[in-house]
């Protein structure tokens, strides 16, 4: 049976990690290949590099990250972040990197996943979706560019059946109203897309505690669950929330 | 020396580096003259069915894999590498009909269904982690010498094998599908061994001392 992933997910700035991380015996905690060396010994599914360099002349430091960490990872990993074009996600693909996300401009111009999948396969086409729920209507969700500085007036849901449509191969389905909250998952939101998809949906946003990566899978009814924080500062290492995962009874690997 | 072959679809390092720590010297090639001098053959898995074929034989890469596999020289393909085995792919079907593959096993490589017997809906494209299962009493394949039954390994894919005598593993999902093919020294896995960890480890090993056997003068 396929196993319900776990997905650390790192931010990446000029080939470094961003956002502080506490772990023990980590030679260089800003170097992306080690922490992720360090989620594979610890059972992670898979990694997500996110870039956020912000200007495009540095993005030459992802490549090359992307070049070593196929060199020594042994585990799946995705690149997301700042690609505009089929040749951008060609460079990253050429450079290794099993998967690379859309997000920002999979919106602007929504042709940009149906070449992209078309050139490297719907398996290397990750739709990241930012959205924030409606004001006064809890079953509707609102796509966010740049970042999540810019309302589209763009339903999610129905973005992310576009996206699919087009050849995305899974979601990544970010709540921007639960990310950083700590109060678990927006599961109605999750499970509204994943209901509306048949792709795998990667729920992300608001894990605090272990139940939370549980309710993401059971009550959101996601394929994957993502979590950067909890990771990062140590407070849960993937093979704990494996443990718990399985303890409740959702198929993992350990 | 293992030639990983290049069919210019990109993400071929992590196979390389995998059979090199598995103390193969191998390299990436798709110079069908190497392939010719190669003591081993590994084809790599990425892109759609009809694009990778047709890649192949304009590089002359088909009926130079297909002899040498006749030949009995240890080949191992991944994902895509492992469909290519096969006589046909529904993937890229054009006005001429269905793709066709290097033929050394019969039938044709389709679409994962998406719903299951009882009608139960499943994600395709199949990603992630499943387990890859051994049929019941037979004796170990060398290629998953040491591996039990049950391990899991990491796909990412929508379409499969057909089934018959020469799957030496399955897996399910929304079907139950070979997701390991074995004809002589011929081997196929639908799994990705270099991004499966520790498991995906051993499996390339296993190969690197079938392709030993095979080849006693290959070293380091």
């Amino acid at each position: 049976m396929l196993a319900k992933r776990v997905i650390p997910c790192m931010d990446v700035k000029d080939g470094r990690v961003v956002k502080g991380v506490n772990f023990v015996n980590l030679r260089d905690a800003g170097d992306p290949i080690e922490l992720a060396q360090r989620y594979d010994e610890q059972r992670a599914d898979e990694v997500i590099f996110l870039d956020i360099t912000a200007t495009s002349d540095k993005r030459e430091t992802t490549v090359d990250l992307a070049s070593r960490a196929s060199a020594q990872l042994h585990l799946p990993y995705c690149v997301g972040g700042g690609f505009r074009s089929v040749a951008d996600i060609r460079r990253m693909i050429a450079a290794g990197a099993d998967k690379v996300s859309v997000n920002s401009a999979a919106v602007d111009n929504p042709q940009l996943i149906s070449d992209a999948a078309a050139a490297f396969g719907t398996q290397a086409i990750l739709c990241a979706i930012d959205a924030k729920q409606v004001a006064g209507n809890p079953n509707k969700w609102e796509v966010y560019v740049h970042g999540g500085r810019t309302a589209t007036g763009i339903d999610a849901v129905e973005w992310a059946v576009e996206a699919a449509r087009r050849g995305a191969g899974e979601i990544l389905l970010t709540s921007m109203d639960r990310d950083g909250s700590k109060d678990g998952f927006d599961c109605a939101f999750t499970r509204a897309v994943a209901r509306a998809v048949d792709i795998p949906v990667i729920a992300s946003g608001g894990v605090g505690k272990l139940e939370h990566f549980a309710e993401g899978i059971i009550d959101g009814e996601a394929d994957a669950v993502l979590a950067a924080s909890v990771f990062h500062f140590g407070e849960f290492t993937v093979t704990q929330v494996k443990e718990y995962m399985r303890s409740q009874g959702i198929p993992v690997r350990l | 020396m293992i030639a990983v072959v290049d069919y210019k679809k990109g993400n071929l390092q992590s196979v390389e580096r995998g059979l090199r720590a598995a103390g193969a010297h191998a390299r990436i090639t798709d110079d069908a003259a190497e392939i010719v001098a190669a003591d081993a053959i590994v084809l790599p898995g990425v892109g759609a069915f009809a694009d990778a074929a047709a890649t192949m034989d304009e590089l002359g890469q088909t009926e130079v894999i297909r002899r040498r596999i006749a030949e009995g020289v240890p080949f191992l393909g991944i994902c895509l590498g492992e469909h290519l085995l096969f006589e046909e792919g529904a993937e890229g079907a054009g006005a001429d009909g269905n793709p066709r593959g290097l033929g050394v096993l019969p039938g044709c490589v389709d679409r994962m269904p998406r719903q299951d017997a009882e009608g139960r809906a499943y994600k395709v494209p199949h990603v992630g982690w499943n387990t890859v299962d051994f049929p019941a009493g037979a004796p170990e394949n060398p290629l998953f010498a040491g591996i039990p039954s049950g391990t899991y390994f990491y796909f990412t894919h929508s379409y499969i094998a057909p089934d018959g005598p020469f799957a030496i593993a399955h897996t399910t999902h929304s079907v139950t599908f070979p997701c390991a093919v074995q004809k002589g020294n011929a081997f196929g896995v639908q799994f990705h061994p270099e991004k499966s960890s520790d498991a995906g480890a051993a499996v390339l090993r296993n190969f690197v001392e079938i392709v030993k056997a095979a080849s006693p003068a290959l070293q380091g």
